[in-house]
């Protein structure tokens, strides 16, 4: 994807030129992928044109909460974020890296299997999402080594971002700075409005892909009216954030205080169910399994998600080294907001919400920061 | 031919020691030797004196039946081996045995613990010696204890 | 850096056992050449990944110099499941292998000052190669000291080697062991109780430590004691690793990824992770 500056004011498009854009799309090759209601949620999946959109439904999110409303209107993307990011896609929850098999000589041999990586087209990324895939691009791209499979996935990718019309009750994308409106990182961007009678969506453009693209769409130019409309609704999403987390000097506040009290309290209520890491869009952790067949001749290696709140994970010789809550919570967190800063030169945390959602019990970081942030005990270390 | 006051102040564990109370451990101090596998203290066995060790190394170890004896630590040069003439009942509470040839100053504890009861300043300048020495092993025989390196 | 960024760094290099040797009860040393016939380097303290065909993989540093010439030898401890396997193959088998990772000891850094080496058990394992890189420019340094600890006198690594340069004029090399019987004639007791005697200009120093962490710890706190600045001082740490790429983040200690900022780190970094619990 090339960066390009968007087009000032913009185009615009009816929602039959979203449906003509998802099939443009689709007959380039791309495996479309978008927001789809499955199981009362909002998630991510394989659309087949507008109709598989979540098409007016809202999601309802607080701490440990989501619950699915309808609408008024007919917008598409009239929710938040969907459960999962767009990082299983990218990320695969399981891939198998490699396979090695035994000889009737006992030597053993290593194939890699044949990877022509799905071309996907993302329809309705968020700007929380666009900022969390160069998160973890930094990660698997950039560092000493490259995750090969990963980089040729996201090269691949065609983002089609929609600024948030709705900020979510869990949601704090201001604070991080990575949103509500889509800057960069995208093909395409939409903003949709949805207003009574009238349904339109205003286009920027973000790269000659997506030029090309928008080029098979029936589109006129946005009016400056349009455009101010559009850029009304973005303005007003960001006043209406459902949570706040002050960054100010956020690294040294918890690097420095590993000892606070704070998190013996957090761990009375953590479950350590890892279900924050699975939805988080940053999350990059993963472990490599070994599966053999019956046969014993051949073996696969098989990488997963993992996440810090399990046992096995700090496991070396003799037991794990965070054995308590208390120390996986902390790992967690002072992690992605403050550690992530010294790895990878930026905050591991994009603001999206989702670690607050779909916390069983409602654990809340932007709480919990404010929370040692309000009496920081200065600790012994860094 | 060294005096026993020079021998003692080259030693590191008199460094700092007012010359004159170096005089008064000198009168209590003589020179000994020990071959390979002769004792310095047995378990049990009044805590006469104590040993300055100048040269070689000696064995701490324990005795138990149906099996060889344990060393579980070794003294060398400039290290002190009998630290139970300080604490009543003034008896060895370990073996100490000469692993190499010995050669050692040893001072008379009965005359010593009389010089330190009728000067407690003396008294006070061997305890901050002891002390530390005593500190030092309990520490390392915690992390023997530990066994770091044997399988968890 | 940028070969290995082009290659798939996921996918091990096959290697050849060719030779295995039993070093203790329950420590073997294999010494594995590439399939490929290629010429490892590498510098000593880093590790490679080692794999067991059908167990999976762990991480494992050099215990000789690539200056040797004798391929990837790695001194293996059967710990569990993988290291088990490893430790039983057999001369002729074959195992995967990737690396080198990780950062290395200061043997260049450390010209022109003494030289302290402090190991504990299976730790002198990773510092071999940097032993042996000193010794073989003997001249470019000061005073070299070498004490290892151990458990008792059946646990000693590398006894053949520790007589060969106990033998040498410009070596010091102290070996203590926790506990012992009597027909042992060397020093008992903790491996840090040799320091403090141990001849070396604390403002002219580099020492290198490894061993389980806490006798890391409490080697870093006597080298403190005699006088050597914390940033002289090099710990190995030994975290769970598992890509060894810094992609999987498990080895993270504090900021650091032990895979690719360590295993070899100054003390005066991680001085305050080591006194927190947990971390």
């Amino acid at each position: 994807m090339q960066a390009l500056k968007a087009d000032n004011s913009g185009f615009v498009i009816g929602p039959d030129g979203l449906q003509r854009l998802l099939e443009v799309l689709a007959g380039e090759g791309y495996r479309v992928v978008g927001p789809a209601l499955r199981d009362d949620a909002i998630v991510y999946d394989d659309i087949d044109g507008v109709a598989s959109l979540p098409v007016g439904w809202t999601d309802r999110q607080e701490p440990g909460r989501y619950a699915l409303e309808r609408r008024e209107d007919n917008a598409c993307f009239g929710y938040a974020v969907g459960l999962h990011s767009w990082k299983k896609f990218l990320f695969p929850p399981a891939e198998t890296l490699w396979t090695a098999q035994r000889g009737s000589d006992g030597a053993i041999a290593v194939s890699t299997p044949e990877r022509a990586p799905d071309k996907f087209a993302f329809i309705g990324v968020r700007s929380c999402e666009i900022h969390a895939m160069a998160v973890q691009g930094r990660v698997f791209e950039e560092g000493p080594y490259t995750d090969t499979a990963y980089a040729a996935r996201r090269a691949g990718a065609f983002i089609v971002a929609v600024n948030c019309a709705e900020a979510g009750g869990t949601c704090f994308c201001v604070s991080m700075e990575t949103g509500p409106r889509a800057e960069q990182g995208f093909d395409l961007a939409l903003t949709e409005l949805a207003d009574g009678a009238e349904h339109w969506f205003l286009v920027e453009v973000g790269s000659e892909a997506g030029r090309a693209v928008l080029e098979q769409v029936p589109h006129v130019p946005a009016t400056a009216e349009q455009a101010e409309a559009a850029r009304a609704v973005s303005e007003r999403t960001a006043s209406g954030m459902g949570r706040g987390l002050d960054t100010q000097g956020i690294k040294d506040l918890l690097q420095d205080n590993p000892e606070h009290s704070r998190w013996d309290d957090v761990a009375e209520r953590c479950l350590s169910c890892a279900n924050c890491t699975m939805v988080c869009p940053t999350c990059f952790c993963s472990t490599v399994e070994e599966h053999s067949d019956l046969t014993g001749e051949n073996a696969q290696r098989v990488r997963k998600w993992d996440s810090c709140f399990t046992m096995d994970y700090s496991y070396i010789h003799g037991g794990s080294v965070r054995s308590s809550a208390r120390s996986r919570y902390r790992q967690w967190m002072t992690h992605k907001l403050a550690n992530w800063i010294d790895q990878f030169g930026t905050s591991g945390c994009v603001g999206c919400g989702r670690c607050i959602t779909w916390c069983p019990v409602g654990i809340d970081l932007t709480e919990e920061v404010a929370a040692i942030r309000a009496a920081p005990e200065e600790g012994r270390s860094r | 031919m060294e005096t026993m006051e020079q021998i003692l102040g080259q030693q590191s564990f008199f460094a700092g020691f007012p010359a004159e109370f170096v005089a008064l451990i000198a009168g209590c101090a003589r020179n000994c030797h020990f071959k390979a596998g002769e004792y310095l203290l047995r378990e049990g066995d009044p805590a006469d004196s104590f040993f300055l060790v100048r040269q070689g190394k000696a064995a701490l170890e324990i005795a138990s039946p149906a099996r060889a004896p344990v060393i579980f630590t070794t003294l060398g040069p400039g290290e002190i081996v009998g630290v139970s003439w300080l604490i009543p009942p003034y008896r060895a509470e370990f073996d100490a045995r000469a692993v190499e040839p010995v050669r050692a100053i040893a001072i008379d504890a009965k005359c010593l613990r009389a010089k330190c009861e009728s000067d407690h300043h003396l008294g006070y300048e061997m305890m901050k010696r002891f002390l530390p020495v005593m500190v030092k092993r309990l520490h390392a025989t915690r992390l023997q204890i530990l066994d770091v390196y044997g399988h968890r | 850096m940028q070969a290995a960024a082009l290659k798939d760094p996921f996918v091990p290099d096959i290697c050849r056992v060719a030779s295995a040797r039993r070093e203790l009860a329950d420590a073997v040393t294999l010494e594995l050449e590439p399939l490929s016939g290629a010429r490892p380097d590498f510098r000593p303290g880093q590790f490679n990944m080692l794999y067991a065909f059908g167990v999976g993989e762990v991480a494992i540093s050099m215990s000789v110099s690539a200056h040797e010439n004798r391929g990837f030898v790695h001194t293996v401890r059967n710990a569990g499941a993988v290291s088990g396997a490893l430790a039983a193959l057999e001369p002729g088998a074959t195992l995967g292998v990737r690396g080198p990772f990780g950062t290395g000891w200061p043997v260049a850094e450390a010209e022109g000052r003494d030289v302290l080496i402090v190991a504990g058990g299976l730790g002198l394992a990773p510092l071999r190669p940097a032993i042996q890189e000193v010794l073989a420019r003997r001249e470019r340094y000061g005073r070299v000291t070498i004490l290892a600890g151990c458990r008792s006198p059946h646990d000693i690594l590398y006894q053949r080697d520790l007589e060969r340069w106990r033998q040498r004029l410009d070596v010091t090399v102290e070996v203590t062991v926790d506990h012992a019987g009597t027909g042992w004639h060397g020093d008992v007791g903790f491996v840090t109780g040799l320091i403090p005697r141990s001849p070396f200009d604390p403002d002219k120093a580099v020492a290198m430590v490894c061993g389980p962490e806490v006798m890391m710890r409490f080697a870093a706190g006597a080298l403190l004691k005699a006088g050597m600045p914390a940033a002289d001082i090099y710990l190995s740490m030994e975290r769970n690793m598992k890509c060894a790429i810094g992609l999987c983040g498990h080895c993270q200690f504090g900021p650091a990824f032990v895979c690719k900022d360590g295993p070899v780190l100054p003390y005066d970094r991680i001085a305050g992770l080591l006194a927190v619990q947990e971390i």
